[in-house]
């Protein structure tokens, strides 16, 4: 089959690779019809995930049709139609069965290197490096699907494939990142990113009964499509977005604010250049200038949720800030399995239609020129659907 | 530097979970390899390449070995800078399931060649004996007998090996509620003689330089088949360039064949399952 293959920064591609096959019992083969590229692989695409391989096959957001079922699934049938959560979770664990299905303990073969880096290990997650269990993802023709008794839910026809494709990852995601921001009827909410997670988590807050959203990004496709959700865009190009807030809400700070855009964020100033000079020389992983101003612009007992995806250690975090104003901090990789029904069914019931965020529909065989064109962000680029 | 800074230490060696791994680095050693291990641990999983992930991994192990004060190299040399000496290796372990039912599992002696990754076989001779084959170096293998000390029924299993065996060693596992709602603590503790012998030399290789990381990654097995009906793995799926003919090559050799493991809802295991390849 065909599958895109990771080589290092800024070098993907399209290969032939062996079919997958089942190699547990409860696994599933799927046939895949449609496959994003994700703000996530940008970290892989961009070098800063370590334990990448050479040959790794990339992808976590995709679908289709169940093709072959392991001899002790009881829950797929060939011919069944898909999406597929990108975090593997056993359902058997404490864990998965207080619903914190990311941090499940049993499904990351390589859980004794993540215990000692990050203390415990979570969750495998597709396409996703080794420290995450270096499982093959799903930019491919096929994909093998372990666990496949707990993860994939199967889809009615009547949805295409753009509107329920996003239920595998950026669509819960956003809704996840809204609801850590404990957000009450007619609150005010500051999301800095305006990519595809921050679109999800503007039309997410707003579900959840949000009064103002305000979208915070530089790119003007993307404002333009947050001001389409609801939103008040702040382009922190040309504006002081710190002061900007604190006018908008009278001096007060919004309730909740949220890094919807993580370890690679953009800056300027002088903050922006110490970052980008420690993280070349690797004394720093990640630049973390939206955690920043995030805690800074906050209310006091507030919520800074944070989905933007951190792998290491951070400098400079005003704790003092979080400290003294009492900030409440929610993070993490989601745990999708959670909110794939209850998602499905908005999307049944049209209250949200997920396919607004694609912006290029590409073939999978065009995907190094679409990873390379959702980095720039340039020709309008919000998000690339690939077609196998 | 005398006193350690427990409050420091104390949260990490609760992270890593230890119970009686030898201690044989000094404190104030052990809170220098903390910090230096961390950081070198972050430079190191920051570079991209290979020299990256070794830094890494060197650094995760001085942090490592500063939370649990515990020096691989240290052992491996035979020096103990600690004072206290034990041959014992205990792991313990908390798994979502009814005490009842991990004992069942245990009792039934041959499921546990798909928890030891070394133990090819093992068959019940009686309720008390079994014999157990076990993988060496070199396409060896080493066997012995072994016959059930004590059995309280949800609780303890103890076995020691027979006098004549060509292995020395007694182990036990035992189940305690974790409380409500959250399953069972499984304590695995191993006792045996320093290696004497052609058999002892091939078991101290078996278990490798460390062999406490062997059992956690056993006992974390045993986990994995009761809560989740299977060990995760990755082994025979495809990748790009190189790897994937590799990957095509290893699938050919090994025959693909995987048990199929017990579904947490069905406690009860057959005897007649294979072994997890
Ligand atoms: N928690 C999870 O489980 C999870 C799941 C999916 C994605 N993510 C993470 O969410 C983040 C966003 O994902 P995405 O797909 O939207 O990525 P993306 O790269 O498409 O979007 C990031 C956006 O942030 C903007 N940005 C960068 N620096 C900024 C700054 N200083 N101020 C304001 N905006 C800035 C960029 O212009 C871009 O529009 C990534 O870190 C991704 O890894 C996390
Ligand atoms: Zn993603
Ligand atoms: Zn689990």
């Amino acid at each position: 089959m065909k599958a895109l293959c990771w080589y290092g920064r800024k070098d993907v591609r399209v290969e032939t690779v062996p079919d997958p096959e089942i190699l547990a019992p409860r696994d599933a083969i799927v046939k895949i019809t449609s496959t994003a590229i994700c703000g996530s692989d940008l970290h892989l695409y961009d070098g800063f995930i370590p334990t990448m391989q050479a040959g790794d096959i990339l992808g976590h957001e995709f679908m289709g049709e169940v093709v072959e079922v392991g001899k002790a699934n009881t829950r797929l049938k060939v011919g069944d139609r898909v999406v597929v959560p990108f975090t593997i979770s056993c359902g058997g664990c404490f864990f998965c069965q207080k619903g914190l299905f990311s941090a499940c303990d049993n499904t990351n073969p390589n859980a004794a290197l993540a215990d000692k880096l990050y203390g415990y290990s979570g969750a495998g997650i597709f396409g996703y490096s080794h420290l995450y269990g270096g499982y093959a993802g799903g930019q491919a023709e096929y994909a093998r699907v372990p666990f496949a008794q707990v993860g994939p839910l199967k889809l009615p026809r009547n949805l295409t494939d753009e509107q329920v494709l996003f239920l595998s990852d950026i669509f819960p995601t956003g809704y996840m990142a809204a609801e850590n921001c404990n957000i009450e009827r007619g609150d005010t909410v500051a999301i800095w990113g305006a990519g595809p997670v921050g679109q999800f988590a503007i039309r997410s807050a707003f579900l959840l009964g949000a009064g103002r959203v305000f979208a915070i990004d530089d790119v003007p496709e993307r404002l333009r499509l947050a001001e389409e959700g609801g939103a008040i865009a702040i382009d922190d190009g040309d504006e002081d977005v710190l002061n900007r807030l604190d006018e908008e809400t009278g001096g007060l700070g919004p309730d909740s604010c949220m890094d919807a855009v993580g370890m690679e964020a953009h800056g300027k100033g002088l903050q922006a250049a110490y970052d980008r000079i420690k993280q070349s020389v690797r004394l720093e992983t990640d630049r973390p200038g939206v955690l920043r101003m995030a805690i800074q612009a906050c209310r006091k007992g507030g919520t800074v949720s944070i989905p933007g995806v951190y792998g290491g250690l951070i400098d400079k975090v005003p704790i003092g800030a979080a400290f003294a104003k009492g900030i409440t901090l929610k993070m993490g990789q989601t745990h999708v399995q959670r909110y794939l029904r209850p998602l499905l069914e908005r999307v049944e019931k049209g209250e949200i239609d997920p396919s607004f965020v694609v912006s290029h529909r590409m073939s999978l065989d065009d995907a190094p020129a679409a990873y390379a064109m959702f980095r720039s962000r340039e020709d309008g680029c919000t998000k690339v659907v690939l077609k196998p | 530097m005398s006193s350690l800074p427990s409050s420091f230490t104390r949260p990490l060696r609760a992270a890593v979970r230890k119970v009686a791994r030898p201690v044989n680095v000094s404190s104030g050693e052990r809170w220098l390899s903390t910090i230096a291990g961390t950081a070198l641990a972050v430079y190191g999983i920051s570079r991209r390449r290979f020299w990256g992930g070794a830094l890494a991994l060197i650094g995760a192990g001085l942090a490592w070995r500063g939370a649990t004060g515990h020096c691989d190299i240290y052992a491996s040399l035979g020096i103990n800078r600690s004072e206290k000496k034990t041959t014992l290796v205990e792991e313990t372990v908390t798994v979502n399931r009814p005490a009842d039912e991990l004992y069942r599992f245990w009792r039934n002696l041959e499921n546990l060649s798909q928890v030891f990754e070394h133990v090819l076989a093992v068959t019940e001779i009686d309720r008390r004996l079994s014999r157990w084959v076990a993988r060496a170096p070199a396409g060896a293998t080493v066997e012995w007998d072994a016959e059930i000390v004590a059995d309280r029924e949800g609780e303890v299993l103890a076995w020691r090996t027979r006098e004549d065996s060509d292995v020395l060693h007694r182990g036990s596992i035992r189940f305690r509620p974790a409380g409500e709602g959250r399953g069972t603590v499984v304590a695995l503790s191993l006792e045996y003689e320093p290696p004497a012998g052609k058999a002892g030399v091939a078991v101290a290789k078996m278990l490798g330089e460390d062999p406490e990381t062997q059992i956690r990654e056993d006992l974390r097995r045993f986990k994995q088949i009761c809560e989740a009906g299977e060990v995760p793995t990755t082994e025979g799926q495809p990748a790009g360039g190189r790897r994937n003919r590799e990957t095509s090559r290893r699938h050919e050799k090994e025959g693909r064949q995987r048990a199929s493991c017990p579904l947490p809802d069905q406690p009860e295991v057959s005897r007649e399952q294979g072994r997890a390849s």
